[in-house]
């Protein structure tokens, strides 16, 4: 008995194998390369032969004043994000299970989901399609209206309100779901007995509703309190791009990272971005996870 | 009885006009780019992109359509990117969970950890790069697209949670059959598991549907690039622009590359628009479900 039991466990661990291979091959050898942070990386003395230079990088990111730009836009742009979407999406789902006519607030919710299937390249095309200078349907509407046409892409402080503003675009259907499933599993008679009390619509989404969906809400603002130091990184990349006009406004850390590899090859400062960010988010997410267990301890992730 | 009317009625005034407003702003730069992939060059140049074309002119879908190599071949790319990723991760993903769902085997905490602890701490995308390409090279593979998000601990997680709420009678009485712990999952796991594959399925087909990033790192080959890649070459680099639609015989002078731009994106979007009505509701399902998992 205890030899067939034996056997058993090899068969569960050699169907293990496939996934423990490629979360070393692929997740936990490549975390070694964080020691790249610490290197003067040349393409011509390797990973191994390239020299080791301490702290340089992240003290050069420090005195540059890099660091602190994109931390400080990495932060401020996810709390945007966050409070901005699912302020409206609590809108949304309150609206869409609250309103009489089923087909057609259907229908609204299809098209709201329509832009999360989308690629985010296309997405870029669509924002050059409205503000570029020259062509932009912006311009050509306050063109047609006698108004001065804006420059769009060579005026930094619009762009947190474009940015703010597309990610929601991108995001209200598919978070919207989410509060839609909380409504619909609210016990009905505490409907009925408002009504019965004469309450008015307002007032049940006021003191029932909305009590329902603020525990959901603050786990998922827990959740993305704990992914703050990472950015949308295809949205900032796809419609920014490699404008360097915009970057005081708009570089956050994951697009600091991507170009320092793609166009200055700049191994060392890239990787110690990148470790800054992982650190700092590793350390977050601790917290938070702490904070989520005294609150709430059946969501804790860990 | 008045007061409650006059509230119902606020209540669906105000609504509809919050969700209309927001349905118009989702839908506005789809038609925007439509209208725009019509308009004559000349238009464009004169007056602008404008939410109407005053004149419509195919001009620019006929050259793609007159040299479909280049976007053709992406399509086939992107589409076997699509399946082969969707499919692995979906086998791979579905039989590590089968594992780490079964409570005989001794460490599946220790390794449940293991993966987990990808999530909060990874590498970042410069040393998966140089390993990536100095040490497995990889560059211009098809797999260097695959690889970086084939497997992720949230798909094993939730297909983890799936298998669970399937009735262990089912697995023990196979068990006492004698079958191996590969056969039950092979044979009882997966057909029961389907409703989940297919939601996570989805969600990774989009991903892989989708992406440049990784493209745009691994590849430079230009048969190998990915349609959302392509597109972005294409609008990002003018002799990508022309090489898209080498065939067509125009010299690069004259063609409506303001037009042909927005042609390009309308067209990498196509399928999707038309497969998404009815794939929607599995995605909903999906993130339901989730939802209540927490």
């Amino acid at each position: 008995m205890m030899r067939k039991r034996e056997s058993k466990q090899w068969m569960l661990f050699l169907m293990l194998v496939p996934a423990l291979v490629y979360f070393i091959l692929f997740q936990y050898i490549p975390m070694s390369g964080i020691l790249l942070a610490f290197k003067q990386y040349s393409i011509r003395d390797g990973f191994f032969g390239s020299p080791w230079v301490g702290f340089s990088n992240f003290k050069f990111l420090w005195i540059s004043g890099q660091l602190w730009r994109i931390t400080r836009n990495t932060v401020l742009y996810n709390i945007a994000f966050i409070i901005t979407t699912h302020a409206t999406a609590i809108f949304v789902a309150v609206f869409i299970s609250g309103l009489a006519g089923k087909k057609i607030t259907k229908t609204i919710h299809s098209v709201l989901f329509l832009p999360y299937f989308i690629s985010f390249v296309v997405l870029g095309v669509f924002v050059y399609n409205i503000l570029s200078y020259e062509f932009g349907s912006l311009n050509t509407f306050l063109k047609a209206i006698n108004m001065e046409p804006v420059n769009a892409y060579a005026e930094p402080l619009i762009w947190p309100l474009v940015l703010t503003f597309f990610n929601m675009w991108k995001w209200i259907g598919y978070s919207s779901i989410i509060y839609l499933a909380v409504i619909v599993a609210i016990d009905k008679q505490a409907y009925e007995a408002a009504q019965i009390e004469g309450a008015t619509v307002w007032k049940q989404v006021w003191y029932i509703t909305i009590p329902h969906l603020v525990p959901t809400f603050i786990i998922i603002l827990l959740l993305q309190l704990g992914k703050i130091m990472r950015g949308q990184f295809d949205l900032f990349y796809n419609i920014i791009g490699n404008n360097s006009q915009l970057f005081d406004a708009t570089d956050v850390i994951d697009t600091y990272v991507f170009r320092s590899l793609v166009h200055n090859f700049d191994i060392g400062m890239g990787s110690a971005a990148g470790l800054y960010q992982s650190a700092l988010g590793l350390v977050i997410i601790l917290l938070v996870n702490w904070l989520i267990r005294r609150v709430h301890p059946d969501y804790a992730l860990f | 009885m008045k007061k409650i009317y006059s509230d119902v009625l606020s209540f669906h005034i105000i609504g509809y006009v919050f969700l209309f407003i927001l349905a118009i702003a989702c839908v506005l730069p789809f038609v925007l780019v439509v209208s725009g992939s019509l308009t004559p060059e000349q238009h464009i140049y004169e007056h602008g992109y404008r939410l109407w074309p005053k004149e419509v002119s195919f001009d620019a879908y006929k050259i793609i359509l007159s040299s479909p190599d280049t976007i053709g071949r992406a399509y086939i790319v992107s589409m076997g990117v699509t399946f082969f990723g969707t499919a692995g991760s979906l086998f791979i993903s579905s039989m590590t969970a089968y594992v780490l769902s079964r409570k005989e085997f001794q460490y599946r905490n220790h390794f449940a950890i293991m993966i987990y602890f990808t999530t909060i701490f990874t590498g970042g995308m410069v040393p998966m790069y140089i390993w990536m390409v100095n040490f497995l090279n990889l560059k211009d593979n098809y797999l260097a697209i695959i690889m970086p998000t084939f497997l992720t601990a949230w798909n094993i997680l939730l297909l983890r949670n799936f298998i669970k709420s399937i009735p262990e009678e089912v697995i023990e009485s196979a068990q006492m059959d004698g079958a191996s712990h590969f056969t039950i999952y092979s044979r009882i796991i997966l057909p029961l598991a389907v409703p989940g594959l297919v939601t996570i399925g989805l969600f990774i087909s989009l991903h892989y549907w989708n992406d440049w990033a990784q493209a745009r790192l691994f590849i430079e080959d230009p048969d190998m690039f990915t349609l959302p890649y392509l597109l972005y070459n294409t609008i990002n680099r003018f002799d990508a622009l022309s090489r898209t639609v080498a065939g067509s015989g125009i010299p690069m002078p004259d063609m409506p590359t303001q037009s042909l731009k927005l042609a390009i994106a309308i067209i990498s979007i196509g399928p999707m628009v038309f497969l998404f009505p009815i794939l929607q509701k599995y995605f909903i399902k999906g993130l339901t479900v989730g939802a209540v998992k927490g």
